[in-house]
């Protein structure tokens, strides 16, 4: 087996690289996935130590965040959605302001 | 030998991962974006799998790359915003973007490498650890209230989508 540092080395490159995708793309849809990178280093993580320390709770933390994600990532594009009907743009620079 | 084998396969999967994950990061048009993130998941996938979590694996690739990729395709499909003109960008958004990266980095280097054991190895769990069955055991019986509350926010989420994107009466 591979060392889990290794793992875990890898999930923060991949933590990283998402949260720069958040810091520096200015479309939401990027930036959403970005974040779902970010959720998704995290869960390599928890796989990872669920291995090193043979408990199966891990891995059902990673299932509710899966759950989590998904319901995240409807309620989301919904929003984008609803935001570039309104403003015929999806740049986050020009959502500033609550009331379209 | 064993030990070579795994860590080439690592290292090839890594690198994949890395690499899609930075191609995410660069390509111009959502829709590569999107599918770099699906390429990505894959291989995390293949890490699960690797670390005998078959279980996640298979939801991996149905919920992460099947569900929400589908559905962000979909969204940037019928948006229609590749058509936009690009936006310019803030001059010191960049560099304070890659210093806070850098940051970032540094602190989980250290993190690794100074405070936690490097190189220490995995020991080999029993036979059956992680298959779908122990899964199933653990969130029906410990984890049966999370899980029924999962289902309540996904319904929520449901609602929610619908309720947003609905067209107000006497729109168009």
């Amino acid at each position: 087996m591979v060392p889990v540092t290794y793992y875990v080395a890898l999930s923060a490159v991949l933590f990283i690289i998402g949260a720069l995708g958040v810091l520096v793309r200015r479309n939401p849809l990027i930036i959403f996935m970005s974040v779902e990178l970010m959720l998704n280093a995290a869960n390599l993580a928890f796989v990872a130590f669920t291995r090193v320390f043979a408990k199966l709770d891990g891995q059902i933390f990673v299932f509710f965040v899966m759950t989590v994600a998904a319901a995240e990532v409807a309620v989301g594009l919904a929003l984008i959605v609803a935001i570039f009907r309104t403003k015929h743009s999806i740049n986050i620079d020009e959502m500033n302001n609550l009331k379209g | 030998m064993l030990m070579t084998v795994d860590l080439v396969l690592f290292l090839i999967l890594a690198l994949v991962a890395i690499a899609t994950a930075l191609g995410m990061l660069l390509s111009r048009s959502s829709i590569y974006a999107a599918l770099f993130l699906v390429l990505n998941f894959g291989a995390v996938a293949i890490f699960y799998i690797l670390l005998n979590a078959p279980f996640i694996a298979m939801a991996q690739i149905t919920v992460y790359a099947g569900a929400i990729m589908v559905l962000f395709l979909f969204v940037i499909m019928l948006l229609g915003t590749e058509s936009l003109p690009p936006s310019r960008a803030l001059p010191w958004q960049r560099p304070l973007a890659a210093l806070l990266a850098l940051a970032l980095a540094g602190e989980a280097t250290y993190l690794l490498f100074i405070r936690g054991a490097a190189g220490q190895a995995i020991p080999q769990p029993v036979e059956s650890f992680g298959s779908p069955q122990d899964v199933g055991m653990a969130l029906f019986n410990q984890y049966l209230l999370p899980f029924e509350i999962t289902s309540v926010l996904l319904l929520v989420a449901m609602v929610g989508a619908i309720v947003l994107t609905k067209k107000e009466k006497g729109e168009r």
